[in-house]
């Protein structure tokens, strides 16, 4: 979604903490937003695979849909299984088009707290999210009502560190699975904690009152372990752990299907369909989609960015690259990108036509980087 | 070597003018602009370029950029050690982190660029 340029930014209520710690500020989704810090990318990068990055994510999109039945009612806009989520459980799914294409993706849980059963929280993309919160306020305007919360910010604490930093500060996010929310205090205000992130790595996205977000984000980076990651490091974390960036890599023309998400899908909702673009997305499951999304790894060091053409090895084109660039924890290129579908299995080789040249490459298994997300002793 | 054999581009390259030869590279604000540089190609001897027209890559981790010729000539030697420690161009822009040497084709294109105090005024104006 590329925001209009004339029109000025905005920023997030920690603005003034990336400045002051001598971020680079570029425009975003319509946000102004740090691309790196001094440390820079790759640096950034390491530091979040080895111990914990703060991120400001308050561009993203945050409200609350209540209503009696209200699982039921975002089930018509989304395949993802949410009347199964338990209390404290959080689903990655979609948006979806009439056609089975992708209006975004998003996250939805359900919260724990007594008195909130007819409620759950969303988290959708920034350059998405007039957008997507228009279409659900509008799509169930009679079963549902949307609150959006622009006033609270987003901060994302990832690393193999984020947990213990965390419980050093809120000694109850230590016993959280992964994929679950709950409510804490943290530096005296009131938070909501998503075990959940964008890297690969185990952490918390948390919800804060923007007016208390630049003192809880310099609590936490005040913890040794702690550094601000900016955007820059954040889509090249991403990219190694095999996560979608929608615009590049997922929009309205690809499927969930196509772009490998069909996991996303409960096999009760696989059945019984009831959401947009049902009969195309139960027609691929059946018969196969004619293109896949795939992990490529470049073979020369050239980095293949979105838009490259994949080839296959008599020079037709079979597809392209949406995510590209270097991976720092892998230490080469790496990417992603659509190919149909005979050309899916991993380790056929493909050629990338970068800068007018033929580079060898191959389909490769997602994620390049092992995801270590936390598994709670219970599960 | 002293300051007035160096040359500089509006696109952040520096060439550094030895007898009909001259070393090019992208200068410190450049590499510091693009941030870890993660990926270089540089021409190979007798390559032909064109002033102003592609001459070798360089990648950081958020993207690709071109590194233009500054002059017209003959490509004498590529930097070849730099493809195997790309991070030279970060570490050392204006020394070991050169890209090329070139042979003069027309030595009256130098005219054209920028000296030391031209070029750190460029700077200055965009805030670097």
């Amino acid at each position: 979604m590329d925001h209009p340029s004339q029109e000025p930014l905005k920023s997030t209520p920690l603005e003034s903490l990336h400045v002051a710690r001598g971020a680079k500020m570029v425009g975003f989704a319509g946000y102004s937003m740090p691309v790196n810090y001094p440390l820079g990318v790759l640096k950034e990068h390491l530091h979040t695979r080895t111990a914990a990055g703060l991120f400001d994510v308050s561009h993203m999109g945050q409200a609350a849909l209540t209503g009696k039945d209200v699982a039921q009612a975002i089930e018509t806009l989304v395949p993802g299984d949410i009347a199964a989520l338990a209390p404290g459980q959080i689903r990655y799914t979609m948006l979806t088009t009439p056609e089975g294409g992708i209006i975004d993706d998003l996250m939805i849980s359900r919260p724990a707290e007594p008195g909130s059963e007819d409620k759950l929280c969303l988290v959708v993309n920034a350059g998405c999210k007039e957008r997507d919160f228009a279409h659900i306020a509008a799509a169930l305007a009679d079963r549902a009502v949307l609150t959006r919360h622009d006033d609270a910010a987003l901060i994302a604490l990832q690393g193999p560190k984020a947990a213990e930093v965390l419980a050093r500060l809120v000694p109850e996010a230590a016993a959280m699975a992964f994929m679950t929310t709950r409510t804490a205090m943290l530096a005296h205000a009131p938070v909501r904690l998503f075990r959940s992130g964008y890297t690969g790595e185990d952490g918390y996205e948390i919800s804060v009152p923007g007016a208390e977000a630049v003192r809880i984000t310099e609590t936490l980076l005040n913890q040794p372990e702690v550094e601000p990651i900016g955007l820059g490091a954040r889509d090249s974390l991403r990219l190694e752990a095999g996560l979608c960036l929608y615009g590049n890599d997922i929009d309205t023309t690809t499927t969930p299907i196509e772009a490998a998400l069909a996991w996303t899908i409960s096999k009760r909702r696989r059945g019984e369909g009831g959401f947009p673009g049902a009969a195309k997305i139960q027609q691929q499951l059946a018969d196969g989609p004619q293109r896949k999304r795939v992990g490529i790894r470049p073979l020369s060091r050239a980095p293949a960015r979105g838009h490259t053409e994949i080839q296959d090895g008599k020079g037709r084109r079979i597809g392209e690259i949406t995510s590209g660039g270097f991976g720092p924890s892998v230490n080469g290129p790496v990417a992603m990108g659509y190919v149909e579908t005979e050309f899916a299995k991993v380790g056929t080789p493909v050629t990338l036509i970068v800068r007018g040249q033929a580079q060898p490459a191959q389909v490769e298994a997602l994620p390049f980087f092992p995801h270590r997300y936390f598994k709670s002793a219970r599960n | 070597m002293a300051n007035v054999t160096l040359r500089y581009t509006k696109e952040h390259e520096w060439i550094r003018i030895e007898g009909n030869e001259a070393v090019v590279g992208i200068t410190d604000y450049a590499q510091s602009q693009l941030g870890d540089v993660v990926f270089v190609e540089v021409p190979a001897a007798g390559k032909e370029l064109t002033a102003g027209g592609e001459a070798a890559v360089v990648e950081s981790v958020k993207a690709a950029s071109e590194v233009y010729a500054p002059v017209s000539g003959t490509v004498v030697e590529g930097n070849t050690a730099l493809p195997d420690k790309p991070e030279t161009v970060n570490s050392d822009p204006t020394g070991a982190g050169w890209f090329f040497k070139v042979r003069l084709a027309n030595p009256k294109e130098l005219d054209g660029l920028m000296d030391q105090a031209a070029y750190d005024k460029f700077v200055a104006e965009l805030g670097g």
